[in-house]
């Protein structure tokens, strides 16, 4: 579980977000959603360490995050896997060499053992046979996965995705979204998906977290997200005119 | 300017704490000298063959008086390249092909994310990604200095004694004449500052790369830039210290 406490955070004058709280649970994939450009990001990197907030605390099962010292912080850091928005694939290596990086550079697994377990985080994936290949030679949807690959290696206890549907097709997405959704519950993880994508919040979004404006607004799932009565998450919900007309109705 | 010096000094600071095993280390500090050092060494031999001939005859050229003998233009040959041209034109040389090969390169990781995405996994991103650099510059700079020592020589002995300005035997006897080892030891002293400021320059300007692709440009021309003046700095400063009487 992660607990988040009071986060804020400024760009110079501009405050990007204020006073931000909530839960996130185990077993399941939890969404961090909102427009483009109301900090959706920003708390996530706020929450892995990558961006340090003005105030507030993060907390890995009870561990403070910013609070602790640096080897804690570094044994939180190696209990995470992270999708990134791009892959953020290395491209000097191949499709294997990405997905037994963290395997090579934090554990003492011997070279069989890591084989096997690439191979099998491959397969969970759906992707069989591309081990050789280098990132330039996969698909936006393909490298997402080998991301996700990569991300489950190490049998992480926190997996983030930041807008992991970006640029793919609506079939491909629901695939991704499925996938996340799968090892969420199958590995016991706690999973944090930053996302604006309508179809995925209807399909994945047993707990969700609209952001506005830089503060956390609303909390719920998909099945009261459109009758929430927030009128910002209305906006953002029935933006879509299809949307709109189904909710007229 | 005080503020990115500052930058700088933790910077190099990151390098040291939280580092990987050193079985990593020694993979990547292999690939990076196969890299830096056999990547440059065409380039570094062509320059230098030339910077020694060029340095022959203009040498002879200025030359006038009769009563200075022949040996003399190899031997100032020798002093200009052991001291200055194979250490410092080369440094310029290797900012540019080296420096701004490193600084493009992590400028492309930080904008693509993959910075970011050692971060998350717990690895000390500078450690993991500068550190082999700059040991492999430390390793390979002087060697790729002694070689073009050696061509910057011999290309002033070709361009002497092909046009005649020079015979071999006065050129061989110029580079013998009044040798002090101390020159070779200062300019391996320098190749190894120079290796250090050029690597370590471009990696910060590359690391800490913000936006697209358009500033991974303008981080590399900075890498270059600031490296050499640091080079041309401390080329001065060095010889100050370890040269004055």
């Amino acid at each position: 579980m992660i607990k988040i406490k009071n986060i804020t955070k400024s760009f110079g004058n501009k405050l990007v977000l204020s006073e931000v709280s909530g839960v996130f649970e185990k077993g399941k994939p939890n969404l961090i959603i909102g427009a483009s450009g109301t900090g959706k990001s920003v708390l996530l990197k706020c929450i892995v360490g990558l961006i340090r907030p003005d105030h507030g605390q993060v907390f890995y099962d009870g561990r403070d995050f910013y609070d602790s010292d640096r080897v804690t912080r570094i044994e939180v850091r190696r209990e995470m896997g992270m999708l990134f928005q791009g892959g953020a694939l290395f491209d000097s290596k191949t499709v294997e060499e990405n997905v037994r990086f963290p395997l090579d550079v934090l554990t003492k697994m011997t070279r069989p053992e890591k084989r096997d377990r690439v191979n099998f985080c491959l397969k969970r994936v759906g992707l069989e046979n591309v081990n050789s290949k280098m990132p330039s030679e996969i698909s936006g949807g393909m490298k997402k996965r080998v991301g996700i690959a990569r991300a489950i290696v190490n049998n992480p206890n926190y997996l983030f995705c930041d807008e992991p549907n970006s640029g793919l097709d609506p079939q491909t997405s629901i695939l991704i979204d499925e996938l996340i959704q799968d090892i969420s519950e199958d590995l016991d993880i706690t999973t944090i998906v930053v996302t604006h994508d309508m179809n995925s919040v209807m399909g994945i979004g047993e707990k969700i977290m609209f952001i506005y404006k830089g503060r956390n607004v609303w909390v719920g799932n998909n099945r009261d997200i459109t009758h929430s009565g927030v009128k910002e998450l209305d906006d953002f919900v029935f933006a879509n005119k299809v949307m709109n007309s189904l909710r007229n109705h | 300017m005080i503020k990115e010096i500052g930058k700088y000094f933790i910077f190099l600071g990151h390098l040291f704490i939280n580092r990987e095993t050193f079985k990593t280390y020694y993979k990547l500090i292999l690939d990076e000298c196969i890299s830096i050092g056999l990547g440059s060494l065409f380039l570094v031999a062509l320059v230098s063959t030339f910077m020694g001939a060029v340095t022959t005859v203009q040498t002879a050229f200025n030359m006038v008086s009769e009563f200075i003998p022949d040996y003399v233009i190899s031997q100032v040959v020798r002093e200009m390249i052991v001291l200055e041209l194979a250490p410092t034109i080369i440094a310029v040389i290797y900012a540019g092909k080296v420096g701004s090969s490193m600084a493009g390169g992590l400028g492309t990781m930080r904008i693509t994310e993959q910075i970011d995405a050692l971060e998350v996994m717990g690895i000390n991103s500078i450690s993991y990604l500068v550190l082999p650099k700059i040991i492999a510059s430390i390793l390979m700079y002087p060697l790729l200095v002694i070689v073009a020592g050696v061509c910057g020589m011999l290309g002033g002995y070709l361009a002497g004694t092909l046009t005649g300005i020079i015979s071999p035997n006065d050129y061989v006897y110029g580079l013998r004449t009044s040798y002090n080892e101390f020159t070779v030891v200062f300019a391996l002293i320098k190749s190894v500052v120079f290796a250090f400021l050029v690597s370590s320059i471009s990696s910060f300007r590359g690391y800490y790369t913000q936006g697209g692709a358009l500033e991974v440009g303008v981080s590399t021309t900075q890498a270059v830039t600031t490296s050499v003046i640091a080079v041309l700095i401390a080329d001065y400063l060095l010889a100050q210290l370890l040269l004055s009487k």
